[in-house]
């Protein structure tokens, strides 16, 4: 038919389809500074926000005086708690069915508390009137350590639920308590404890840190009197779930608020929730009649916009003498801060931390979660990974590593006797998850051979003699870990936010040329979604990715979806694109039978045309049916090529991945140099391998950052200490490991392409395999476990306890 | 507060504006010139997202005040494409090698990469590493904005550029 037929291999390229390195469109903007984030819209007519916030951890507001800051020329107002009481607003919900103060009314809880709202014509001048509002304090006693937080006698926190007893999540069984959260076979793993041969029980507490994307919360809210609508630009991972939220709290009808997300400059579960600061810009706008910008500084970010972890895991784990493990135990203590603010899925007060029995076949398995209240900042984000994963990641795989030391065994060997194996798929674990897919012992051989194991032991062997002869003064740690992710939340059976089941969406429209516009429920904050998802498309559609306009963010014109986070949008929204895809698919198969005059079953699809079986030289590229969807349909079809689809996904995806990591600690300095790291990941089907290799990169620095130094801490007062870049640790360049990235592909059995997931992997993995090359480091010389963050100072400490500087 | 002129070159223009005394010069390349490809990620000169082109040095523009800059020449990101739209050898570069995620911090990376490459136009990995260590991603583990920096250093010196990211 045609003149010069392009190959098979012409097509399929020119598709840049799924599996393909295509080159992400975003970063032609991104490059040439072009990029759209909140703080570049400018409004006429903009007014701008700061807070004033607590000194105080813990303390009464005995009196606001404002007058100062009104007389300042540019200053239009200042809210507090007595200006948004009248209104409803002074308290938010939180995901997490408890409240939030939006301003501070008769108590502050935590230090840098958002106390009053400064509205001003412009940045400086809002943030001297900040400095002007003079506040009178009665300071309180404060709890920073959550083990003393439900003591006898201890301070009354939360004064506005003081006398309540149930809590969101059930009993309450002190005022400083938020729930009590457990899963598992209780007295089925009593009975496994009482059996066992060997038994380990260990305090594994992962630190509070911050996810501190560089760019931090922000928003400009634009309230039109005249229409009665409200629009929200802000750093939103989940911007329908912010219209609806807006919606309920401020009565404005959904229809007349509009939500969107820009572009966003990385989230990493920090933008998730909804923060004061956007309650405060929306109000400032209704009463002003002008849009209102607010955007955090850095220290604002660290110490309130959230936290992470702050998990404190008491663990046990029952085994067999030769290694094989036969009980898991946990108890976890979760510091919760001032609002349980957590953004889990709403019957999951302790996100999917059961998880916890990882990548290893537990007959039988009990976790019990207690969260407190302390005078921290309130949050409790998933940080780079899906809920509570990474805590239960560290804690199973710390565990696992003490265990074998118990035993006297091989880390590797102990987890490759325990890993569930490939023909218990679908795996049910003793804590009620059905794992999809995996052969875990085919990545572990694989990672072990990559690395060359043995030899490494043998190294470390060598070292350890050297070093007790007084040889060098270098430790060698091996860390070793496999983990089991759990991500793509999730099926509505049991998951939902705020009662909105967590589906995900995608439209597809087909032009008439054949070009098309794509959107999603979900929001990139660097993931890469427009080039992605149209891959999806691509491969679904056979029109060239090029050709397919992505967006995301818009609530006006996406299809409500949950959001991005928990590595949920491939699962989720990724899953809809190809369902969506394929009923445009089976609309054009239609359309090319008629045109064809032969039956639809008489087709056969080929990369990106219909063709007739047996006779490959008719056919009808999905191009020309685009054209003919609008200009001639068969009888009694519609014309036009679109179709939406809501994706209620069946089953969680399981990524795993085995991590290897060797570092060299000077124990005279604490400098613990990450000689090697090897990932070896997972994540089904690969849409980009390299934006995958991207995502491992960024997810292995951020792990690193946390293992090796992030911690957000207060002292006895309350004070957040270093809650700035001078002080919290980001990795440069110059610290930063170098990354080997591997991969298995173990294609999801219920995903429409068989992907799982893969940002938060690295992080999930990555944590654990750091902190256990360090323990790993230090095990031969008596330690068991060292509590994280590894940094070069507590490393040293670590050596001068265990007596090793003479 | 009282306003002073100042006046300036940014990406080859002359450009002027009346500024506070303690108005940065971020703010007013963003909020004054409405070059808002420099970004703000930090209150402490440390993240670099501000990083641009100040006669002949990298500087963060969020410690420096508009005023310190009366005179000066700057580049920003805005500047570096040609007038044509050609991509400059950094920027394609990033694209090439997968060297940026959510792009906020390549603005400021790319001008650093710029005025390393000036200094050193072939830089070793441990030279870019530190050359670069005064700006922080979030998102990439920075190996391939090394590489991205590695490619353009080969393209501007004439010699075949490597591979695409793996």
């Amino acid at each position: 038919m045609n003149a010069i037929t392009p190959t098979k291999e012409e097509r399929t390229e020119k598709l840049q389809g799924m599996g393909c390195k295509r080159k992400r469109v975003e970063d032609i903007r991104f490059v040439q500074g072009r990029g759209n984030y909140v703080d570049d819209l400018k409004l006429p007519a903009m007014l701008y926000g700061d807070f004033v916030r607590s000194p105080y951890g813990h303390a009464r507001i005995k009196k606001i005086d404002a007058s100062k800051a009104m007389a300042l020329p540019g200053v239009l107002a200042v809210l507090t708690a007595a200006d948004l009481k009248p209104l409803g607003l002074h308290y938010m919900p939180t995901l997490a069915g408890d409240v939030q103060a939006v301003l501070a009314e008769e108590k502050v809880l935590f230090q840098n508390q958002e106390v009053a709202f400064i509205i001003a014509e412009d940045r400086y001048v809002a943030a001297d009137a900040a400095e002007l509002v003079e506040v009178e304090y009665e300071e309180l006693p404060v709890i920073v350590d959550p083990f003393k937080a439900m003591a006898a006698g201890a301070p009354v926190l939360r004064e506005d639920i003081k006398d309540k007893t149930d809590g969101a999540h059930g009993k309450r069984k002190h005022y400083n308590h938020v729930f009590n959260w457990q899963i598992g076979d209780k007295d089925g793993t009593d009975r496994a404890f009482k059996k066992a041969e060997v038994t380990i029980k260990e305090l594994i507490s992962y630190q509070r840190v911050h996810p501190c994307p560089l760019e931090t919360c922000q928003c400009v809210a634009s309230f039109d009197k005249i229409r009665g609508e409200l629009t929200v630009w802000g750093t939103f991972q989940a911007p329908h779930v912010i219209r609806t939220v807006a919606s309920l709290i401020s009565k404005i009808p959904e229809h007349k608020i509009h939500v969107i997300a820009p572009d966003i400059g990385g989230g990493f579960g920090n933008k998730v929730g909804a923060y004061p600061g956007y309650i405060c810009a929306i109000v400032a706008s209704i009463v002003t009649g002008r849009p209102v910008k607010w955007v955090e500084d850095r220290i604002e970010n660290l110490s309130t916009t959230s936290f992470a972890r702050d998990y404190h895991m008491t663990t046990e784990i029952a085994a067999t003498k030769d290694g094989k493990v036969t009980g898991l135990r946990v108890h976890v203590l979760a510091d919760h801060g001032a609002f349980d603010a957590c953004a889990d899925p709403t019957k999951w007060p302790a996100g999917f931390f059961n998880i916890v029995t990882g990548a290893y076949d537990f007959p039988v398995a009990h976790v019990a979660v207690d969260g407190v209240y302390t005078n921290k900042a309130p949050g409790g984000v998933a940080y780079r990974c899906s809920f509570r994963v990474t805590e239960a990641a560290y804690c199973i795989e710390r565990a696992m590593d003490i265990l074998a030391q118990k035993l006297g065994m091989d880390p590797a060997e102990l987890r490759i006797k325990n890993l569930v194996r490939r023909e218990q798929f679908p795996y049910q674990s003793a804590l009620g998850w059905e794992y999809d897919s995996g052969d875990y012992h085919a990545a572990m051989k694989k990672a072990m051979d990559a690395v060359g194991y043995g030899k490494l032991r043998e190294e470390q062997k060598a070292k350890q003699a050297a070093f007790k002869r007084g040889e060098t003064r270098d430790l060698m740690g091996v860390g070793v870990i496999f983990f089991t992710e759990i991500v793509g939340a999730g099926p509505s059976r049991n998951c939902d936010i705020l009662g909105i089941a967590m589906f995900d969406s995608a439209e597809i429209r087909i032009h008439p040329t054949g070009a098309v516009i794509a959107r999603m429920g979900t929001k990139s904050q660097g993931q890469g979604h427009e080039t992605t998802y149209a891959q999806i498309i691509a491969t679904e559609l056979g029109l060239p990715a090029d050709d397919i306009s992505i967006e995301e963010g818009n609530t006006d014109t996406a299809p409500y979806g949950l959001g991005t986070y928990g590595s949920r949008s491939t699962p989720t929204a990724g899953a809809a694109t190809a369902m969506a895809a394929r009923k445009i698919k089976a609309k054009a198969q239609m359309i090319a039978a008629d045109l064809l005059e032969v039956s639809e079953y008489d087709l056969e699809w080929e990369i990106d045309r219909f063709r007739v079986k047996g006779n490959p030289e008719r056919f009808k590229t999905m191009k020309e049916l685009a054209w003919a969807a609008y200009n001639r349909v068969p009888k009694g079809l519609e014309p036009g090529l679109e179709a939406v689809n809501y994706y209620d996904p069946p089953n969680m995806t399981f990524p795993f991945g085995a991590y290897i990591c060797v570092v060299d600690v000077d124990v005279d300095t604490g400098v613990t140099k990450v000689r090697r790291f090897y990932a070896l990941d997972d994540c089904g089907t690969r849409i980009n391998p390299m934006i995958i290799e991207g995502q491992v990169h960024g997810g292995l620095t951020e792990a690193f950052g946390i293992a090796m130094g992030q911690e957000i801490r207060y002292d006895e007062y309350g004070n957040v200490t270093g809650p700035t870049l001078m002080d919290y640790f980001l990795p440069t360049a110059v610290e930063t490991p170098k990354w080997e990235t591997d991969w298995t592909v173990t294609p999801s059995p219920h995903h429409p392409i068989g992907a799982k997931g893969v940002g938060e992997s690295p992080n999930v993995g990555g944590v654990p395999c750091f902190a256990n090359a360090v323990n790993d480091a230090f095990k031969f010389l008596g330690s068991t476990h060292i509590a994280m963050p590894h940094d070069h100072w507590r490393t040293w400490t670590v050596a001068e306890k265990l007596g090793v500087h003479g | 507060m009282a306003k002073t002129q100042v006046t300036m070159t940014v990406n080859g223009k002359a450009v002027e504006g009346l500024v506070e005394p303690r108005t940065l010069l971020i703010h007013f390349l963003r909020e004054q010139l409405n070059l808002t490809g420099s970004h703000i990620g930090c209150d402490t000169s440390h993240c670099g997202a501000c990083t641009v082109d100040l006669d002949g040095k990298s500087v963060k523009s969020c410690t420096l005040f508009a005023v310190q800059a009366e005179g000066g020449d700057l580049l920003t990101i805005e500047g570096m494409a040609a007038a044509d739209g050609t991509l400059h050898a950094l920027q394609e570069g990033f694209r090439e090698m997968h060297g940026l995620q959510c792009g906020f911090c390549t603005p400021g990376m790319i001008m650093r990469g710029y005025r390393l490459l000036q200094e050193n136009p072939n830089p070793s990995e441990d030279e870019i590493r530190f050359g670069i260590s005064g700006n922080l991603c979030r998102c990439t583990g920075y190996q391939n904005i090394v590489k991205a920096i590695q490619y353009a250093a080969a393209k501007l010196s004439g010699a075949s550029v490597k591979e695409a990211a793996e």
